[in-house]
């Protein structure tokens, strides 16, 4: 109890505790409702393969001293590109064709961060340093969650009708394509502002284990995005105290919070009926 | 009139059929027939440019399909949803909607009201906020027909909608199409139960990896055609029975 209480004196004292729970915040919402569609379109694979397919645009951006946006939605679009092509373009199926470019753009991204970097910032792009975000840092993660609610809110019947039925969207002339194209540049971007908080590694998680989690209580998309966001939002702040007060690393410790939920939700969530199927297995 | 030339269409080295020429008529429910892997929904997904065809093109009343896209509602056979989508009875009659409305505009009260009245035609209301895995298969066809509703389209196609659907709710889809046939529209029905075809289609498509006849079903439906897309033994059992009503 007062390691919470000095947790909220830290916070007022502090500018960098404040900045880090401010961008935790604002990760957490944005990965929560990107992180429904890339779960209800089973596309978690990809999700992870986005994540870190964007560690060489990371390393090129230092090398060229640009904005890390710029150069990792480059390579994450390169990635979701050529995933495609790939799986389009022979038999080999798309969960293939992912394993095959995350895992080069992976490999590449080592090699030219090592080329571009001391070995520290590699261990901050991996794990996430969210207690060294900057002003400029959270601008930018401010700027990506607004393009994340302006695309959800405005795309919102296509997003749905796209997860849902992708034959029955194709048959009324809507493009597909773009939308899924959209989606990965958007799930690029937040990937980046995910890097500061979680890291690359645990980017997936922050994705997939709120919406997973959403998911068991509700049968409406709409409520789905809003608690999905939620489930973020506590993960973070709480993931973020645990850091704060018992000196875990950032990443690790949001994500475990999230696994907490979700494994509460699971027992308890009335559409995943858990007692009800184990006692009828039971039986 | 929806015109087909020319169609050729493969998915591998050996085209499933080749130079298919065949008109859907407007104001007639034009029955698709044909053996299991005829190509039968092949034909339709190459009509609707889900499948990209080798060659013949397809127009309806001069005008290229995708121009005319909007104004054709389809139902598939067997879908492979998910099951499990967060999503009730009366959203996915809604995204019915959503063809007409474009980018940039949400489905309103006229949007919401049109797909309660589909619902109701297809003996669904009670259902509407139902998640869709908690319906049966029947009751789930009848979701997409009712989406099919209120797409108000000009071009109808329907692959097996019949399939697992009771008869009370196979006659009221077929009371719909039979309006919609007066309203001039133009439907497209694949069938498989041979018995009710002169019931129900005024033109007969039959279909064996190309075209083996069509026309008004009442001259199409006949021993000879049936024996050579189906075979000797169903022709022979089919139209014995029927000569000994006669
Ligand atoms: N996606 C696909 N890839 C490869 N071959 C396919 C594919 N879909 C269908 N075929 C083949 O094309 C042929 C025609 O299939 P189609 O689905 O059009 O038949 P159908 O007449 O609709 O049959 P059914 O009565 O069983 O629905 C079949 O031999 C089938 O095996
Ligand atoms: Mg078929």
């Amino acid at each position: 109890m007062t390691s919470i209480i000095e947790f909220i004196h830290a916070l007022g004292k502090y500018d960098f505790l404040q900045s880090a729970l401010l961008t935790a915040v604002m990760v957490g919402i944005m990965s929560g409702i990107i992180g429904s569609f890339i779960i209800l379109r089973g596309m978690s694979l990809m999700g992870d393969a986005i994540s870190h397919a964007v560690l060489p645009g990371v390393a090129v951006a230092y090398m060229l001293g640009i904005n890390i946006l710029i150069g990792a939605s480059v390579f994450g679009v390169l990635a979701a590109l050529l995933i495609g092509f790939v799986a389009s373009r022979s038999k080999i199926k798309t969960d293939t064709s992912i394993g095959v470019v995350f895992s080069a753009f992976y490999a590449l991204g080592f090699i030219l961060i090592s080329m571009a970097e001391s070995s520290t910032n590699l261990h901050h792009i991996l794990f996430g340093n969210i207690l060294a975000v900057s002003d400029s840092d959270i601008m930018t993660t401010a700027v990506v969650l607004g393009l994340v609610i302006l695309f959800v809110v405005t795309f919102y019947k296509e997003l749905l009708v796209t997860s849902f039925d992708e034959t029955y969207a194709k048959t009324y002339g809507l493009n597909v394509q773009i939308i899924h194209y959209a989606l990965m540049l958007v799930l690029t971007l937040v990937t980046v502002s995910a890097l500061q908080t979680v890291g690359i590694i645990l980017v997936v998680a922050m994705l997939i284990t709120p919406a997973a989690t959403a998911f068991l209580w509700t049968d409406k998309l709409n409520v789905m995005l809003v608690l999905s966001a939620v489930v973020g939002v506590i993960s973070s702040i709480t993931g973020l105290y645990f850091s704060y007060t018992f000196n875990w690393a950032s990443g690790p410790a949001i994500v475990i919070v999230a696994a907490m939920l979700f494994a509460i939700s699971f027992v308890a969530s009335p559409k995943q009926n858990f007692f009800k199927l184990k006692r009828s297995v039971a039986r | 009139m929806l015109t087909v030339k020319n169609l050729t269409v493969a998915y591998d080295d050996t085209p499933v059929f080749s130079d298919v020429a065949v008109n859907f008529n407007a104001g007639k429910i034009t029955g698709i027939i044909g053996p299991n892997g005829a190509g039968k929904s092949t034909l339709i997904k190459a009509i609707l440019n889900l499948i990209k065809a080798r060659q013949g093109s397809v127009d309806y009343n001069g005008q290229s399909m995708k121009s005319v896209q909007k104004k054709i509602a389809y139902v598939e056979q067997r879908k492979d949803l998910d099951l499990t989508f967060p999503i009730d009875v009366l959203d996915v009659v809604l995204t019915g909607t959503y063809g007409k409305l474009g980018l940039f505009k949400n489905p309103g009260k006229a949007e919401k009201q049109a797909s309660l009245d589909a619902l109701e035609q297809v003996s669904l209301s009670e259902f509407k906020k139902r998640q869709i895995g908690n319906l049966s298969g029947g009751q789930l066809q009848r979701v997409f027909v009712a989406r099919a509703i209120v797409q108000q389209a000009e071009i109808i196609i329907l692959d097996e909608p019949f399939v697992g659907i009771d008869l009370q709710s196979e006659t009221a889809i077929m009371q719909i199409l039979k309006q919609w046939r007066d309203e001039n529209k133009t439907i497209i029905v694949i069938h498989h139960d041979l018995n009710k075809v002169t019931k129900y289609f005024d033109d007969l498509v039959i279909l064996n990896h190309g075209i083996v006849d069509f026309g008004p079903a009442k001259q199409v439906y006949n021993p000879k055609n049936i024996e050579s897309a189906f075979s000797a033994d169903l022709s022979s059992v089919l139209f014995q029975e029927k000569e000994g009503v006669q």
